[in-house]
């Protein structure tokens, strides 16, 4: 057998033979099979004796080789990683020129006289390890310095946090948000290139929303196959309500009050909807009637008191003066 | 509200870490998933390919109603599943009468299918029906060599795509250094015809040749079945550009060495702590090779002890 020119992939240990065809096609699957694995010994022979002609190491358990790169691109898995957007603290260090210096771990603290953190557990300044804090002019009597001094600590903590939340919001628009963080209204995909962040939707909203869109159809849903299990939709809105085509007995112009009511919806941006004039004007009627009314009695004393129930009035505008 | 969640963890954070983007990849994980029906010969199928695979995959045992890797709404539920998994590979097996032992090959990029290759399984042999040696089995994780033949690779468009589909499913981890005893497998692919490839999974047996370079034997171990194109997707042309991106090469960092200007260039070695004292002495090292122990044994058999003991002890 001659010895053919292959490809050779070395970093992902391939040969190829564009060169082999199957001119008369073999008849069984058993001489078909030899055949193929008599091309491919071939093509692995080839592999590695271009293998083992590389410059070996001698290990442990046997000569190790570095490959070469493969020479077949195969795409990624993922995207590559994106530069992180600079945060504002970096941007404002740029501009003014500010480098940033490595700064101990361990400080000499002068009121104590001993070596301590700079941050953390028994540090160098601590708040709570002042004792006294002497008062100045400037101070209102009557201000506690102590919790002064913690409020100002909290207020520079909710600073700083709303800072880095802005700075990792900016980080998430550029597409490239620090791989153990994750922003939540909802969870988010740590990869994948999703720009928005969805707003959870609550229970009754999906409801709404699913009822809305079951009675969107023709015949208002009605005749709409229904999954398994799926409850009928909720109507949440207004029913609508139809006067009869014939008034009964019983009741008088609703058709006449309907209009009205519209009108007066629609006139009534200048009146006052508090008072209703024409209401306040007949009770004030009837009030003036019954007083005058009871004032003729007591004027004219009545002749059979005994006939006469005593009404107890229920009413306390009847005990008002007027 | 935006809240900002980190892992409580270091744990969890180094599993996270494990997923980002990066500039040099993990390898991919395999995604084994099957649909609503599957054939006997396909459940195999699938078994083995997980077999393959051991170390890099992971198989779905339930059956799914709503994936149809071809359609476009089809997709949602298989992107969800490479996102909670991180798997970028995925072999999804159907049967139905119109395509029977259908298997669709697939990639991710970013978690968003890349590309598909669609093909029947047909002649499908599992491991067991192959009768060999165990001692030469491949062993598990091991990297595979590839044998692909046939010119119908680079004129067919399909075959063009499977041959790269195929080369980056069983390709396994990418390594820099390879133990050359190591070598065990290969996948042999031959294009019999301008739609169908007969794959086939052998071990390898190495012999002894007159040169340093040993004599290849292959021993059909593994599955083997002829896929049959049906259908392929190839990548969108935007992602396909951004996909094969490569990562822009750093230079090695030398370490150990610095320049000095007086001086030149100077280098720094460290020197492990030497004990002269408790240096081994016996002969009797158990385990020497055997061209070693046999040369030990013809140095005893010469009556020449004393000298070339003397020798030895000075070469140790």
């Amino acid at each position: 057998m001659e010895a053919e020119k292959y490809q050779i992939d070395l970093g992902n240990l391939m040969a190829y033979d564009p060169s082999h065809h199957f001119q008369p096609l073999p008849s069984s699957r058993e001489e078909l099979s030899r055949q193929c694995l008599e091309k491919g010994t071939e093509l692995v022979q080839g592999v590695v004796n271009a293998l083992f002609s590389l410059p070996s190491t001698e290990d442990l358990d046997g000569p190790i080789v570095r490959l070469p790169e493969p020479s077949t691109r195969l795409p990624r898995e993922k995207h590559l990683p994106r530069p992180k957007p600079p945060t504002k603290w970096e941007l404002f260090a740029k501009m003014k020129g500010i480098k940033n210096r490595k700064k101990d771990k361990r400080v000499f603290d002068e009121r104590t006289g001993t070596w301590k953190r700079r941050y953390g557990y028994d540090r160098v300044n601590d708040d709570r390890d002042v004792p006294i804090i002497e008062a100045k002019m400037t101070d209102e009597p009557g201000e506690d310095p102590f919790s002064k001094r913690m409020d100002e600590k909290k207020k520079r903590v909710d600073k700083q946090e709303k800072n880095r939340l802005q700075n990792l919001k900016q980080a998430f628009k550029a597409g490239d948000l620090p791989s153990h963080i994750q922003l939540a209204a909802t969870a988010l995909p740590i990869t994948g290139t999703q720009k928005v962040i969805p707003k959870k939707a609550s229970k009754e909203e999906l409801e709404g929303v699913a009822g809305m869109a079951a009675t969107a159809t023709a015949s208002g849903g009605k005749f709409d196959k229904k999954l398994p299990g799926e409850k009928p939709a909720k109507h949440t809105g207004k029913h609508r309500k139809f006067l009869p085509v014939v008034e009964g007995k019983g009741m008088g112009a609703q058709e006449k009050e309907q209009t009205e009511k519209i009108l007066n919806k629609l006139m009534a941006r200048s009146s006052h909807d508090i008072l209703d004039v024409d209401r306040a004007v007949t009770m004030f009627n009837v009030k003036t009637e019954k007083q005058r009314k009871r004032e003729k009695e007591v004027s004219l004393p009545s002749t059979s008191n005994k006939l006469k129930s005593k009404k107890k009035t229920f009413k306390s505008s009847s005990k008002k003066k007027q | 509200m935006l809240k900002i969640k980190t892992p409580k963890t270091l744990k969890a954070k180094r599993a996270l870490d494990k997923r980002a983007p990066k500039l040099v990849e993990n390898a991919k994980k395999t995604l084994i998933l099957h649909g609503t029906k599957t054939s006997c010969v396909l459940n195999a199928v699938l078994a083995q390919i997980f077999h393959l695979k051991k170390g890099l995959a992971v198989k779905f045992s339930r059956k799914n109603e709503n994936i149809r890797p071809f359609e476009s709404s089809g997709e949602t539920s298989l992107e969800f599943f490479s996102l909670k998994t991180d798997c970028s590979f995925f072999v999804f097996g159907s049967h139905s009468k119109k395509r029977p032992n259908n298997l669709i090959l697939g990639r991710m990029y970013d978690h968003h299918i890349y590309d598909l290759v669609e093909v029947g399984v047909e002649n499908f042999t599992p491991i067991e029906s192959f009768k060999y040696d165990k001692k030469i089995a491949p062993r598990q994780g091991s990297k595979p060599f590839f044998a692909f033949i046939g010119e119908n690779f680079e004129s067919v468009d399909e075959l063009k795509h499977l041959k790269e589909v195929l080369l980056d499913h069983f390709r396994g981890e990418i390594v820099e250094n390879l133990n050359l005893t190591g070598v065990d497998r290969v996948f042999v692919c031959t294009a019999i015809s301008s739609t169908t490839v007969s794959f086939k999974h052998c071990a390898i047996r190495l012999k002894k040749s007159g040169t340093s370079i040993p004599r290849i034997e292959l021993i059909e171990v593994g599955p083997s079945m002829d896929l049959v194109v049906r259908r392929h997707r190839l990548p969108n042309e935007a992602v396909k550009k951004q996909a094969m991106k490569a990562a822009p090469m750093q230079p090695r960092k030398i370490k150990n060495v610095s320049r000095d200007e007086v001086k030149g260039k100077i280098g720094k070695i460290y020197m492990p702590d030497q004990q002269v004292g408790g240096l081994a002495l016996s002969n009797n090292i158990k385990g020497l090779k055997r061209e070693r122990r046999e040369g030990k044994m013809k140095d005893k058999r010469d009556d020449h002890d004393l000298s070339k003991k003397m020798r030895t002890e000075e070469s140790l």
